[in-house]
C-alpha cells in the first residue's frame, strides 16, 4: 500500500472539515469525524436497499442480510478474527462490556472469585465488572500503573491468584495514549487459568490489531471512534467461549425454536443480537474499514505518530505545563493529556473554544485514574491522521496565551 | 486573545480571592457541586440573631468562573440580611438566565458580579457562575425547612 496520500484529498473525505474551515478539531478520542463514504453507505442502504435483514425470504431482505454479514466479515478481517461469528454487533464499546460482564460472569464467576481491573480503565470497562462482582459475591481488585501510566508484567503477576477469573485492561489508555503490552498480559492471565478482556476502543482506530496473535479472549470497541456513525459497536470473543455463554438479551432473531415453554437459542453470532439489527450502522462500519484498508496502517501510524510527537513536544516545552503519562513524546498515540499550573481545565477549554479549537476537559470518564494520579481533572488534545501540523500550531499558539489571559504575569 | 468573559475583574477574584478561606465560627455550612465540571465549593456563613450575614468564606476547587463568582458574591452579601442576599441572588440568576428582564438599577446592585453578565451567552458555563449563589439559596431554604 502506498505511503503517499494527499492530506488535502483525505480531508475532503470528511465534509466536517469543509463545512467548518475555521475549526480545529482535536477531540477524536471522544469521537472521530465521520468518513463521508461510511455515512453514504448507510444512507444508500436505507434509501435504496432497505429491508429487514435475517428475516424475509424475498430478494431484498436476502440482499440486506448479505450486506450486513459482509460488514461482519470485514470487521473480523480487520482485527484478524478467525471466524466472522466471533464478531457481535452492539451499540458501542460500553454495551459490549455490559454484555460481556453480564453473560461471561454468569458462566464463570463464583462467590469468592476475583476480577482484576486496570486503574486506567474507562468507567465503561470498570463499572460493569463491579456490578457483576457484586451480583455474584466476587471482588474487583485494581491493578495500578506507575506514575507514567505504565503497567509492568511483574505487577500483574503479583496480583494473580488461583481465584482470579478475569483480567481486564485497555490496549490504549484514553488519558495517557500509552499502548499496553496486552499480549504479555493475556499470556500471564492464561498461565494462571484466567480469561483476558481487552478494551480496544482507543487502539483499534489507530493501530493494526490481531486478536489471534495477541490471544485475547475478548475485545470491545466502538464504530464512532473509527470514522463510522454513532450506534454501532463490536464485541469480539473467542468462539469456544461465546458458544458457552448465555444470551444477554432475548427476543426476536436470536432463537431457533420457541414453544410455549421451551426455547432453543440460535447459533453465534445471532444468539447475542436480539431484535432487528442496526444494519445501516454495520454497513457504515464496513465502509469505514474499507477506507482504513485503502489508506493502510503504515500511512496512518506514521502520520499520527509524527503529529502526536510534534504536539507533545510543543506542549512539554510550554512553561507551567505538564503532560500526564509518559514524558517521551513517542509514547503518546494520538493523545496528549496535560495540566496548566493554576488554570482549571474548564477554563482552558472555554478559552480554546473561543479560538475555535475543540479539546476535552474533565476526567475523561476515568475518575479512579485521576484519583490515583492525585489530580481532579485534566485537559486532553487528541488527533487522528486527518489533522494537520498547522492545526497543532494553532493549538500551541492559543495555549501559550492562556496563563496571561487568566491574569498571570507569565 | 479576545476574551469576552475572562475579564480582569474575574481573573483578579480567581487569582487573589478575598474570601477563599475557612471562617472562624460559621453557623451555616453547605457544599455545592457541579458534577459535570467537577466544581466544588464549601460555603460558610455566619448569620447573627438579627439575620445579618456577619462573615462568610468558601473553600474548594473549580474553574475560575465558579470560584470568582463565589468570591464576588461574598463581597456583596457580607453585612447584609438574608432577605437582601436572596434578593440579590434573584437578580443574579435573572441576569444569567434572562438578562433582558434586568433594569439598570438592578444591574448596579450587583456591583462587580454584574461583570459576569456575558456568561448568559455561554450555556456550558452557566452552572459554574451560579454555583455559589445556588449554594447560598439552598442553605437558606434548608434552614426554612428545618424551622
Ligand atoms: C478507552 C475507552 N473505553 C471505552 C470507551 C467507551 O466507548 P463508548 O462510549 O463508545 O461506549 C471509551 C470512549 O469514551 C474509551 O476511550
Amino acid at each position: 500500500m502506498s505511503m503517499h496520500h494527499d492530506i488535502r484529498k483525505i480531508r475532503e473525505d470528511f465534509p466536517f472539515f469543509t463545512a467548518n474551515p475555521h475549526l480545529v478539531y482535536l477531540d477524536s478520542s471522544a469521537t472521530s469525524q465521520r468518513y463521508k463514504g461510511a455515512v453514504e453507505a448507510a444512507s444508500d442502504f436505507y434509501l435504496y436497499h432497505n429491508a429487514s435483514p435475517l428475516r424475509g425470504l424475498y430478494d431484498m431482505s436476502i440482499q440486506a442480510t448479505e450486506s450486513f454479514e459482509a460488514a461482519r466479515q470485514k470487521t473480523a478481517d480487520f482485527i484478524h478474527a478467525g471466524h466472522a461469528c466471533e464478531i457481535i454487533f452492539t451499540r458501542n464499546a460500553s454495551e459490549s462490556f455490559n454484555l460481556l460482564a453480564s453473560s461471561l460472569c454468569s458462566l464463570v464467576l463464583k462467590e469468592g472469585d476475583e476480577i482484576i481491573v486496570g486503574i486506567t480503565e474507562h468507567h465503561s470497562n470498570m463499572l460493569p465488572w463491579r456490578d457483576a462482582a457484586a451480583r455474584f459475591g466476587a471482588t474487583v481488585t485494581y491493578w495500578e500503573c506507575d506514575s507514567e501510566g505504565y503497567y509492568s508484567p511483574e505487577s500483574l503477576q503479583a496480583l494473580l491468584k488461583p481465584n482470579t477469573r478475569i483480567v481486564t485492561v485497555t490496549q490504549m489508555s484514553n488519558v495517557f495514549g500509552l499502548e499496553n503490552d496486552i499480549k504479555t498480559f493475556a499470556r500471564l492471565a492464561h498461565e494462571n487459568g484466567s480469561l483476558f478482556v481487552a478494551d480496544g476502543a482507543q487502539s483499534v482506530p489507530h493501530m493494526p490489531v490481531d486478536v489471534q496473535d495477541l490471544d485475547v479472549d475478548f475485545l470491545c470497541f466502538s464504530g464512532h471512534k473509527m470514522l463510522a456513525p454513532f450506534g454501532i459497536g463490536v464485541l469480539y470473543g473467542k468462539k469456544k467461549l461465546l458458544d458457552k455463554m448465555p444470551p444477554y438479551m432475548s427476543g426476536g432473531e436470536m432463537i431457533d425454536i420457541v414453544t410455549r415453554d421451551r426455547v432453543k437459542y440460535s447459533q453465534l453470532p445471532h444468539k447475542f443480537e436480539a431484535g432487528t439489527v442496526n444494519a445501516g450502522g454495520a454497513i457504515a462500519l464496513g465502509a469505514a474499514i474499507d477506507y482504513y484498508n485503502s489508506l493502510g496502517f503504515d500511512y496512518i501510524q506514521s502520520r499520527e505518530s509524527e503529529l502526536t510527537a510534534y504536539m507533545c513536544e510543543q506542549i512539554l516545552n510550554l512553561p507551567h505545563f505538564s503532560v500526564m503519562g509518559s514524558q517521551d513524546p513517542r509514547e503518546h498515540h494520538g493523545i496528549v493529556t496535560f495540566k496548566i499550573e493554576g488554570v482549571h481545565p474548564h477554563d482552558i477549554s472555554a478559552i480554546l473554544s473561543q479560538e475555535n479549537i475543540c479539546i476535552r476537559a474533565g476526567h475523561h470518564c476515568a475518575h479512579p485514574l485521576h484519583q490515583h494520579m492525585g489530580v481532579m481533572s485534566s485537559t486532553r488534545a487528541s488527533l487522528m491522521f486527518y489533522n494537520t501540523k498547522e492545526e497543532i500550531d494553532r493549538l500551541i499558539s492559543a495555549l501559550s496565551g492562556i496563563r496571561r489571559a487568566m491574569g498571570y504575569e507569565e | 486573545m479576545n476574551n469576552t468573559f475572562y475579564s480582569e475583574i474575574l481573573t483578579e477574584h480567581n487569582l487573589h480571592p478575598f474570601h477563599k478561606h475557612d471562617i472562624k465560627d460559621p453557623n451555616m455550612v453547605l457544599e455545592g457541586v457541579n458534577p459535570s465540571c467537577g466544581d466544588d465549593i464549601i460555603l460558610q456563613l455566619h448569620v447573627d440573631e438579627a439575620g445579618i450575614i456577619t462573615d462568610g468564606g468558601y473553600v474548594g476547587d473549580g474553574c475560575a468562573i465558579s470560584q470568582a463568582s463565589a468570591d464576588m458574591m461574598l463581597d456583596l452579601v457580607i453585612g447584609r440580611s438574608k432577605e437582601e442576599a436572596l434578593h440579590l441572588s434573584d437578580i443574579f440568576m435573572r441576569m444569567i438566565k434572562d438578562p433582558d428582564s434586568l433594569s439598570e438599577d438592578e444591574m448596579d446592585e450587583l456591583e462587580e458580579s454584574s461583570s459576569l453578565q456575558n456568561i448568559a451567552h455561554m450555556p456550558s458555563r452557566v452552572k459554574c457562575a451560579v454555583l455559589g449563589w445556588h449554594t447560598m439559596e439552598e442553605m437558606f431554604k434548608g434552614e426554612d425547612e428545618e424551622e
